[in-house]
């Protein structure tokens, strides 16, 4: 299913999300199933289908990285769900450097802080790595493509990154 | 057929047509009924002019009681009076052990489930929780003067699947057609008509009379999100009542109470808590063994007696804050539920914490019902404005078993409903022709730390060497946060059966035997019902076929429309007769000749409902 077709909006990695989400409400609100719910069974099932459809390409649309893959697998490169492993070694190198920082925090005489340093370089990186992303996509070549592939990759590990340190926060809160 | 019926906004698909719906509070201690009446949401009085019923349901040898008079025998008949039911839905008999020492009843294990031995044999949850339902809407068909078209029943935030699953069945037994479950919080937030204008988030803070719950809500664009929900299920106001008890003892030097004495005492501290709300001196009288006790009691001495209770509801009000990410100035209103809300110390408390002033000015024990009322006068088509959409999340995340008893995630907690997600299996062994998945629902690692919603058997896989089928099961929420299942093979397309074994509910075939079997539905009367049901659905499906070609004919081939409309007229005719069975014969045959054109139908409607908005502007 193409999600900017539904949306009607082109297929693009530079999205305008408020009118994403705008017409996201205008698709639900015709289709939600409260809008069925005194129509025949099959008019109901129907609408759960489609509005399951209409939030998940919403969902889809909403998220850089996810709007970055569904955009690739238009193009026929599907890297949802792969398998991979991963072979940049200054790119790992810096990861592992990351996760060490992550596993001191906790320690550090100045928790905050280093949450605060961290964070400023995980936002740097990803705002560097999704510039990058964007004018890959946007050359519309195979090559590019490949490359804005390993730049979902990469990407994936700074958010997962963020999340953890999030959670690291939160922990330290309490 | 599945033609959705396409109203645009701003217009009722069958408009000229008031139906009758209503909004049920279906609660711990009581149960309420709503409806909207000449643009107003109002509760309903019974018979005996109240409005709230005891959720107390009696089985006696000659039949069923339910309400006020079921709870005058809660003393006396203790044992067939059931009290407190909605903490059974959706529970495993060996998941209420707590509960067994605290309810007169005797729960006894109904193939795993917990049900009640009572005087008319064992009752399960859905059954007595029925018995309410059916009084609720007995009370509103005589209000208004013909049978309801549809309800909304109010569930708490936090239920999970086999919760609502249950509430569901129950409402089915009682004969009632569910417009959609709704979420107490965001019930008391439509009452208060929120969902217009207000942005933010917003806090909804419930003290019934045996339980507390705080919801943190986050309203935007229309879309009602449930960060987060905590509470207390053993705190309410009868902790209260109990406190005043104790300093009461005290004063009289009663250390001992016989039940009659105890049900004195509770009488006189409902009143002082209640008096205590305007006045800030009551004065009360107790009989002693040897004379009267005249004493009074003062708004602050009260207060001093629960504070320690109110003290604890914030707390769990700061530990919800905290699970949502949130603090306390994030709140940019507080709802106010529950007859325990009217204490002046808690009002305080409450404001004091938030900082803002919470809303008072709907009665708290009846704020969700109306709410309730509000959104099933608008699912049922009496209103038609298109601006009011709700859209709820999943409480809590839905997963599957995985090796070494860990749980996959596969739709997270606050993913907006209804939603599907696919998940890919694959077969392990040379021919094998079935598969076994195990469905939890919950936040944690370990499977048994979640809950067990249900265990599916796909059956029916076509034979292939080992890791060559590759099964497709995909997981549908709908807008109550209900989960189905379906799965299908990949390369052949063959469709697997899906046996599911509901951890802590019921089989469908379950709670149609239930329906058989039951007291309100004689043999000849089920008969009836089903063919009424099918009936309804043929007028169902004549109205909005009949509505499509009316809008969409164009759509059609000439011969496709001719059968279409021949399948119409055929429809109709069987409609008028008896035959249940050929009315969902005629009413499939229908739906099969028309399930191109409502696909054509939707790819349409999507392309104009997003007209005007030209792709180039963005």
């Amino acid at each position: 299913m193409n999600y900017f077709q539904l949306f009607n909006l082109p297929a693009q990695f530079d999205l305008d999300l408020t009118e994403l989400g705008s017409r996201y409400l205008k698709l639900q609100k015709q289709f939600h199933p409260d809008q069925h719910s005194s129509g025949s069974e099959r008019d109901k099932l129907l609408a759960v289908q489609q509005t399951a459809n209409i939030n998940d390409a919403y969902h889809s649309l909403k998220q850089p990285l996810l709007r970055a893959e569904h955009l690739l697998a238009l193009r026929g490169l599907k890297i949802s769900n792969e398998q991979r492993s991963f072979t940049d070694p200054m790119f790992l190198m810096q990861q592992m450097e990351l996760r060490e920082q992550l596993s001191e925090v906790a320690q550090s005489d100045d928790p905050d802080a280093m949450i605060d340093s961290i964070e400023r370089e995980l936002q740097q990186q990803k705002k560097q790595l999704l510039k990058q992303l964007a004018s890959a996509l946007d050359a519309q070549t195979a090559e590019q493509d490949q490359l804005a592939a390993d730049l979902i990759r990469k990407l994936k590990f700074f958010f997962k990154l963020q999340q953890e340190l999030e959670l690291i926060e939160q922990q330290l809160q309490d | 057929m599945a033609l959705l019926q396409i109203a645009e906004p701003g217009q009722s698909a069958a408009p000229h047509q008031h139906k009758l719906a209503a909004g049920i509070d279906l609660g711990t201690t009581n149960s309420l009924v709503a409806t909207v009446r000449s643009g107003e949401a109002k509760t309903l009085v019974n018979r005996q002019g109240r409005d709230m019923v005891p959720s107390v349901v009696r089985y006696t040898a000659d039949g069923v009681v339910v309400g006020d008079a079921a709870l005058a025998a809660a003393v006396d008949d203790a044992q067939n009076t059931i009290v407190s039911v909605k903490r059974l839905m959706g529970k495993g008999y060996s998941e209420t052990t707590a509960l067994k020492q605290q309810v007169p009843y005797q729960l006894v294990d109904q193939q795993g489930l917990v049900a009640i031995n009572t005087a008319q044999g064992v009752k399960n949850p859905v059954e007595v929780s029925a018995e309410i339902l059916a009084t609720l809407a007995n009370t509103a068909s005589e209000t208004l003067g013909g049978e309801l078209n549809g309800v909304v029943i109010t569930v708490p935030a936090y239920f999970d699947d086999a919760q609502r699953q249950a509430t569901k069945d129950a409402a089915k037994l009682a004969g009632l057609n569910v417009l959609r479950l709704l979420n107490e919080p965001t019930a008391a937030a439509l009452a208060y008509g929120l969902d217009s204008g207000q942005e933010g988030v917003i806090a909804v803070y419930d003290l019934g009379g045996g339980t507390f719950d705080i919801s943190i809500l986050r309203l935007r664009r229309g879309v009602f999100e449930v960060l987060a929900t905590g509470g207390d299920s053993a705190l309410g106001g009868d902790d209260f009542d109990h406190a005043i008890v104790a300093y009461l003892q005290q004063q009289t030097g009663q250390a001992n109470l016989s039940h009659q004495q105890m049900r004195q005492y509770l009488t006189t501290a409902r009143q002082l808590k209640e008096q205590l709300t305007e006045q800030d001196s009551v004065d009360f009288t107790l009989p002693l063994s040897d004379g009267v006790y005249n004493g009074s009691l003062r708004r602050a001495e009260l207060e001093q007696l629960i504070s320690p209770l109110v003290k604890q509801t914030i707390r769990a009000c700061r530990q919800v804050l905290r699970d949502a990410g949130l603090s306390a100035d994030d709140i940019v209103k507080v709802v106010m539920v529950g007859g325990s809300t009217r204490v002046p110390l808690v009002r305080q408390q409450v404001a004091a914490f938030f900082a803002t002033e919470p809303l008072t000015s709907i009665d708290p024990d009846k704020v969700v019902a109306i709410g309730a009322a509000i959104q099933a006068n608008v699912l049922v088509g009496n209103k038609a404005e298109g601006d009011t959409l709700l859209l709820d999340v999943i409480p809590l995340s839905l997963g599957l078993e995985t090796m070494g008893g860990l749980v996959e995630k596969i739709i997270p907690r606050n993913t907006v409903i209804p939603v599907a997600r696919a998940q890919e299996f694959t077969t392990f062994k040379d021919g094998q022709t079935a598969m076994a998945l195990h469905v939890v629902q919950g936040e944690r690692e370990l499977v048994d730390d979640c809950r067990s919603l249900a265990r599916f058997e796909l059956r029916g896989i076509p034979p292939m060497p080992a890791g060559g089928a590759h099964i497709r099961v995909t997981f549908q929420v709908d807008a109550d946060g209900l989960l189905s299942v379906t799965a299908q093979e990949k390369s052949t397309g063959v469709q697997a059966n899906i046996q599911v074994k509901p951890s802590y509910g019921l089989t469908d075939d379950q709670v149609a035997t239930m329906l058989k079997g039951s007291m309100q539905y004689a043999r000849q009367d089920m008969q009836l019902r089903l063919l009424r049901e099918q009936q309804v659905e043929a007028e169902r499906v004549l109205e909005a076929v009949s509505q499509a070609l009316k809008a969409d004919a164009a759509l059609l081939s000439e011969g496709e429309l001719d059968s279409i409309q021949q399948a119409l007229a055929a429809l109709q005719q069987v409609k008028q007769g008896d035959d249940t069975a050929a009315i969902k014969a005629a009413i499939e045959h229908t739906n099969q000749l028309t399930d191109d054109f409502a696909a054509r139908r939707m790819d349409q409607s999507i392309r104009r409902a997003l007209k005007g908005h030209n792709v180039d502007e963005v």
